[in-house]
């Protein structure tokens, strides 16, 4: 049967295929759909876990118990995975383990670039890299088996424009006839102590050459020689843009980005005038292949930086540019946070009160937006308080007590608890504002330990921030209303001035979440215009909902959108001639 | 089948409902036989951002990404997001754009203008231009949330599928309670083109 499905879809079903029991994963985009579609099939436990690491190592345990695992993340989660990643690798499996790596070359969604086929070698795995869906379901399939056969965790590697692209698939059965999980003892393969880990080195090493080899004979390394005059080794979507700009060249389309199989590569590079590797981002083949002594051409002429197109590729080949009607400067269009959103008000208080606001992942980042303009650091998850620790350490005393740091329900439980507990232990003095908003919301609402709820919309435990706060050792825990512009200002202004740490919890919930009973709108603003003297107070907090009129009145006046407006009341409170109020037409 | 592809571009405002109706487009072309690609980017979609999705079909198709400068129709949901993405198009291109505004955070916060005269400046440099009220006519034929569905409906009298490929996967994709609306705004908007 056919469907259409995005890279991220087909992951999903070919791990359902190839008989997984468990799923896991910290949600982030590129990767984040891959989780919620398996969701479709019940044979499967899967989970949103607090973090990467975590997320790793259940599917560790998963594995070590005998079942097929998958767990995904976005390239930068695997940062955090990296620990029992590397060690994994020594240890090998026992169900097949898949790690899929949605990298975001272009930082479509991500604060950084960072190729992850460098951790296929970095951690001595295998890594295979899809170029459509069809490949995304079948390179899954294939990847559970290449994990048991040579007793590794396999690297999938995708790209944004592989996770998000749709095209069309065939979908098939689930496998059955799996081994069934149970106990296994083997210490001598599981227990990394150093006795046993130098054993297992030389057993990974040997790995890679043996997968080098039959890496030449696998049918997913393909030979299509047409033309020879010029030769290409590329691999996942970038074999796309090289069939699509360069169609007469003869390929050598890499299914299995590591280990290379070297000798097919001399194979290819003997049959062709000139041997070029097309590849986003690092020279990561093109490096390999010049170790190997032979002459190649990549980063010479196609940029380190950035994502593939077919128009970047022809200019790199120097081929003519189609000619495009560049359209002049129009005003942009940035993401802003939706209308009646909890932060908008936290992010006005603390650009009024001149903090130095320690940030963090998450909707929230766009409290660097202006107008709000207030946040100014923001370097990966979690890391807002620890940074918020470092920078009170060096600062004068009046400078010191600017330092707020801002992080989400989601991100303050991935790693920012540590942040916390590490904070109060060493004595730090900083404002903590922890916006708790019930849901994990950048990436489009997953649950998450303080939600109440689990992936497969289980009631569970919700996490009580202010318990929490307090066996951390937190003596200064205030839980405010952030749509409550006064309480804002009070709150945070009295927890900056004192000199030691302090958390405030905000407590109001995403106005996205689709939950009975979680969300509910205000009523309807509008702005009489007979009142509104065009002072434009209430600009200042950037609401989508909110309008200048520039032909109203003499100066202008503000408008309120009633089809956007949530009612959050956070404009009434900044205009001082109460001309917002309550609309008469509830829509 | 000939080899030639055809590069459709929809673009919008997040939140318009562009990644349905791309959805939409591509199951029509899965369903009339066509390999078809689509390609957009999510997470900011949801945030008010300028979002641009991808669709390409035809006997075979490579690249999810429409290559610069090759874009035979644009599919624009808003006035300036349509005259932006013009940059993609090859000349002589189609454009089917929806005669609405949304003003973007500079506009709102009244440090910029909404650029004027946009559909003209349009039809200047793409005469084949199709411009629809869409909400309009969506609320004449029952209910305004449907303007995506006329827009499409004139989209497709320009791609030479069988109606019934269209019928079908709006019967597929759209909720079984918005249906009869959406069929009503699909026809209107074949009547324009």
């Amino acid at each position: 049967m056919k469907e259409i499905l995005s890279g991220n879809e087909a992951i999903a079903r070919g791990a359902y295929e190839a008989g997984v029991k468990v799923a896991c994963a910290y949600p982030g985009t590129p990767s984040t759909e891959i989780l919620e579609t398996i969701t479709r099939y019940p044979e499967v436990d899967a989970s949103w876990a607090t973090n990467e690491k975590v997320a790793l190592e259940v599917g560790i345990g998963a594995s070590f118990g005998g079942a097929r695992a998958l767990v995904t993340m976005k390239h930068v989660g695997v940062n955090v995975a990296a620990d029992p990643l590397f060690t994994l690798s020594y240890t090998g499996v026992n169900g097949g383990l898949v790690l899929v790596t949605a990298d975001d070359p272009e930082l479509h969604s991500s604060q950084n670039e960072q190729d992850n086929r460098n951790y296929a070698k970095f951690a001595k795995v295998p890594m295979l890299e899809p170029s459509d869906s069809q490949e995304c379901l079948d390179f899954t399939k294939l990847a559970f088996e290449i994990s048991e056969r040579y007793d590794t965790p396999v690297l999938l590697r995708t790209t944004t424009r592989i996770s998000h692209s749709k095209s069309v698939v065939e979908i098939a059965d689930r496998e059955t006839g799996l081994p069934e999980p149970h106990l296994v003892k083997n210490p001598a393969k599981y227990v990394m102590l150093p006795g046993n880990a130098r054993g297992r080195h030389l057993v990974i090493e040997e790995r890679t050459v043996t997968l080098s080899k039959d890496a030449c004979s696998m049918p997913i390394n393909r030979l299509e020689l047409r033309d020879t005059k010029i030769g290409v080794i590329t691999a996942g979507v970038s074999y796309q843009y090289v069939r699509e700009v360069l169609p007469e060249a003869s390929v050598l389309k890499l299914g299995l980005v590591h280990p290379l199989p070297h000798q097919l590569i001399r194979d290819f590079a003997a049959q062709v005038d000139q041997l070029y590797v097309v590849e986003e981002l690092d020279p990561f083949i093109e490096e390999q292949v010049k170790a190997m002594g032979l002459s190649v051409t990549g980063k010479e002429i196609l940029s380190l930086c950035g994502e593939l197109t077919p128009g970047r590729l022809r200019k790199g080949f120097g081929l003519p540019e189609v000619a495009q009607g560049a359209v002049e400067t129009l005003p942009g269009r940035p993401p802003n946070m939706c209308p009646g959103c909890p932060h908008r008000g936290v992010f006005y208080t603390l650009n009024k009160l001149k903090a130095y606001v320690s940030g963090d992942i998450g909707c929230y980042t766009l409290g660097f937006m202006p107008p709000l303009s207030a946040m100014d650091t923001c370097i990966c998850m979690g890391a807002s308080i620890g940074m918020a620790t470092g920078v009170t350490k060096v600062l004068p005393p009046e400078e010191r007590k600017k330092v707020v740091a801002v992080i989400g329900d989601s991100t303050f439980l991935h790693t920012g608890v540590n942040g916390l507990m590490d904070m109060v232990y060493n004595k730090g003095a900083a404002t903590v504002i922890i916006l708790d908003n019930r849901i994990t919301a950048m990436t489009g609402r997953q649950e998450n330990p303080a939600s109440g709820h689990t992936l497969m919309d289980d009631p569970s435990n919700a996490i009580d921030f202010p318990l929490l706060c307090q066996a951390i050792g937190v003596k200064h825990i205030r839980t405010i209303n952030p749509l409550d512009l006064e309480e804002c200002d009070r709150v945070i202004r009295e927890e900056m001035e004192r000199p030691e740490t302090s958390v405030i919890i905000t407590d109001k919930p995403c106005v996205l979440i689709k939950r009975d009973g979680v969300y509910t709108p205000g009523h309807v603003l509008e702005v009489a215009e007979e009142t509104c003297t065009g002072c434009r107070a209430c600009l200042k907090i950037g609401c989508p909902a909110i309008e200048w009129v520039p032909s109203s009145g003499k100066k202008g006046k503000a408008y309120i959108d009633p089809l956007l407006c949530n009612g959050c009341e956070v404009c009434r409170q900044l205009c001082k001639f109460s001309a917002i109020t309550e609309a008469k037409n509830e829509r | 089948m000939s080899d030639k592809i055809t590069n459709i571009l929809l673009v919008g405002v997040g939140g318009q409902g562009i990644l349905l109706a791309a959805e939409i487009l591509s199951e029509t072309c899965m369903l009339a036989g066509f390999d078809v690609k689509k390609s957009e980017i999510h997470g900011m979609s949801q945030r008010g951002g300028s979002v641009v999705s991808h669709v390409r079909f035809g006997k075979q198709v490579f690249s999810p990404i429409v290559p610069e400068g090759e874009g035979d129709i644009l599919f624009g949901f808003e006035l300036m997001e349509s005259y932006r993405w013009l940059s993609l198009l090859k000349p002589g291109a189609t454009v089917v754009a929806n005669d609405l505004c949304i003003p973007p955070p500079s506009v709102l916060m009244g440090q910029e203008s909404y650029p004027p005269d946009l559909a003209q400046r349009i039809a200047q440099r793409f005469p084949d231009l199709i411009l629809v009220d869409g909400q309009g006519l969506a609320t004449e034929a029952g209910n305004a949330r449907a303007a995506n569905t006329v827009l499409l409906g004139a989209v497709s009298k320009r791609l030479h599928i069988a109606e019934q490929f269209w019928l079908e996967s709006i019967e597929r994709m759209v909720p079984k309670k918005a249906l009869a609306v959406n069929l009503k705004a699909f026809e209107v908007g074949r009547g324009l083109a």
